[in-house]
């Protein structure tokens, strides 16, 4: 099933051609890498499928639907800074989505309801390994666990797609191995689908299911303003990474889960176990 | 080592900040001293002991005429006034600078005009305010909003234009609508930026006090030193001048405290 399509997509800055021509449809569950130099259209390409730019020519459409023009809780985001709000505490940082949604004037919510928010924000806390800290602010927490909270503060919208700009640029690598298994696993656990933006090929191997890199076909310096970036490399992972389960060749994925969406998607019905 | 990387014990710091004001005191002692010797009828440098004998008068003995203890009255009329005028420049700053950094509408309207306005030098519509609005309190409020809310919704606008996109695209996928982001997202961060400007427009809010009350009041800390000028009665005037400079550096700091107690997060951000 395709989540995302992109269909002959140009982005046009008066003269200048940024993007031409990309066409691109992302299954559902898929978890999209999107690799390629700097100034190559990555960083665009993301901020339309956000919503926050308009494309030129062609047409971008969210589950067989034209995707709205302006951001929405359909589609999450983390960013490589700037992600989480300065004057909220980590469990305000979380519970700020649900509670803008339930208050539409006050942007608060309420006794019962508030308490059983702040319950289900303390567990998605808790998920992505930030217990302890729910008191504290953004600026007293490291990179990583900021990206952490970004990450929990997108997902409790449980948006359809999530889209990283790269996420995880910032951090030290040991950090950063931490904060890609935790991105793994939350992709496996919850129905999204994911598209991250990175330069970090590797990284782009390590997470993805499909690694797209985009690029300048024509570069000579005179023709840069009018040829734009297009898809040069369209890869999927082999073997095929599935959401909820998982290469067989993926040493990250522990074996004896005896989770049933585990055995579902690799064999496809229940009452089968997987070989493995 | 450097004057740079200088570093100083508490007991030195302490003795370093109070230096300079007893140097003050200490310069006026000799100068008073110097002049009173040549002339002791003379009222530029008071000593102490006159300028002690006019405070209480002032502060402590009630008036003849009208039985009020003046410094307090001219005190409390003061300050309603420039109450009544930072509150309202103050509401200003928070609606309409927000409003223009925020909301495309309202910026493309209000941002060249306020700016034009903020060019305008308030002293020189003190004329026509006195005329328009009469001599009574509006006029003074007036001068001091028309000479502060510019400069303050300004510097909101650029607070707030300041905040990064991100954070503002993040609220729409965390499904806020143009007012929640104004609620929630732009209106706190926006506040410790007010208190600060706040204090900065604090000196010109008393200029333009001082200003309109020099020209037409009955009470108020700037009409009662116009008005003892006449009698060159310094030993009134400096310590009406002290007493303005501690209510303003009072309100200074208490403002700054008020910012750290309710947004403690504004210092940690501070501090990266």
């Amino acid at each position: 099933m395709t989540a995302l399509a992109v269909e002959n997509l140009w982005k046009e800055y008066g003269d200048q051609v940024v993007m031409e021509n990309v066409s691109l449809s992302v299954a559902a569950r898929s978890f999209v890498a999107v690799v390629g130099p700097s100034g190559c259209g990555k960083s665009t390409l993301l901020r339309i499928l956000l919503g926050q730019e308009r494309v030129s020519r062609g047409m971008v459409t969210l589950d067989g639907a034209p995707l709205p023009a302006e951001p929405g809780p359909d589609r999450g985001v983390v960013y490589q800074r700037y992600s989480v709000f300065p004057h909220l505490s980590v469990l305000g940082n979380v519970m700020l989505g649900p509670e803008l949604q339930a208050g539409r004037f006050s942007g608060r919510s309420f006794g019962a309801a508030r308490r059983a928010l702040a319950e289900e924000a303390r567990a998605m806390i808790a998920d992505v390994g930030l217990s302890g800290a729910e008191d504290k602010y953004p600026a007293q927490l490291s990179g990583g666990m900021q990206q952490r909270l970004a990450l929990a503060q997108a997902l409790m919208m449980k948006p359809r797609v999530l889209l990283l700009d790269e996420p995880f640029g910032a951090l030290d690598p040991g950090i950063r191995a931490d904060i890609h298994k935790l991105m793994k696993r939350l992709w496996h656990e919850r129905p999204m689908t994911v598209i991250m933006v990175t330069h970090d090929l590797r990284e782009a191997f390590t997470l993805g299911t499909r690694v797209i890199a985009l690029g300048r076909t024509r570069d000579l310096p005179e023709e840069a303003l009018r040829y734009g970036a297009s898809i040069t490399k369209d890869i999927e992972i082999w073997p095929p990474r599935v959401a909820g389960g998982g290469s067989v060749f993926d040493p990250e994925t522990p074996n004896g889960r005896d989770d049933p969406a585990f055995e579902t998607s690799t064999t496809g019905r229940p009452d089968r176990t997987p070989e493995i | 080592m450097r004057l740079i990387n200088q570093q100083f014990s508490p007991p030195a710091r302490a003795a370093l900040k109070l230096a300079p004001f007893v140097l003050l005191i200490i310069v006026y002692l000799i100068g008073s001293a110097a002049r009173l010797a040549d002339n002791p009828g003379d009222k530029l440098l008071p000593a102490l002991s006159s300028i002690a004998n006019a405070v209480d008068l002032m502060a402590f003995t009630p008036d003849r005429r009208t039985g009020e203890y003046l410094l307090w009255s001219d005190t409390w009329a003061s300050l309603k006034r420039l109450g009544a005028g930072l509150g309202i420049s103050t509401l200003l700053a928070l609606v309409i600078g927000i409003g223009i950094g925020i909301l495309p509408v309202l910026r493309a309207l209000l941002a060249p005009f306020v700016s034009f306005i903020s060019m305008v030098p308030p002293l020189a519509l003190l004329p026509i305010l006195f005329i328009s609005l009469g001599l009574g309190e509006v006029s003074k409020i007036a001068l001091i909003v028309i000479g502060v809310a510019p400069i303050m919704i300004r510097d909101l606008a650029q607070t707030v234009l300041a905040l990064p996109r991100e954070q503002i695209v993040k609220a729409q996928t965390l499904a806020a609508s143009s007012w929640l982001v104004a609620l929630r997202i732009v209106l706190p961060q926006a506040l410790p930026r007010l208190l600060g400007s706040l204090r900065l427009q604090l000196g010109p809010a008393f200029l333009f006090l001082i200003a309109a009350e020099a020209i037409s009041a009955d009470s108020g800390l700037g009409y009662r030193i116009f008005l003892v000028r006449r009698y060159l009665s310094m030993d009134v005037i400096f310590p009406y001048v002290a007493w303005i400079t501690f209510l303003a550096a009072s309100a200074d700091f208490a403002i700054d405290r008020f910012r750290r107690w309710l947004f403690p997060w504004s210092e940690l951000e501070g501090g990266k």
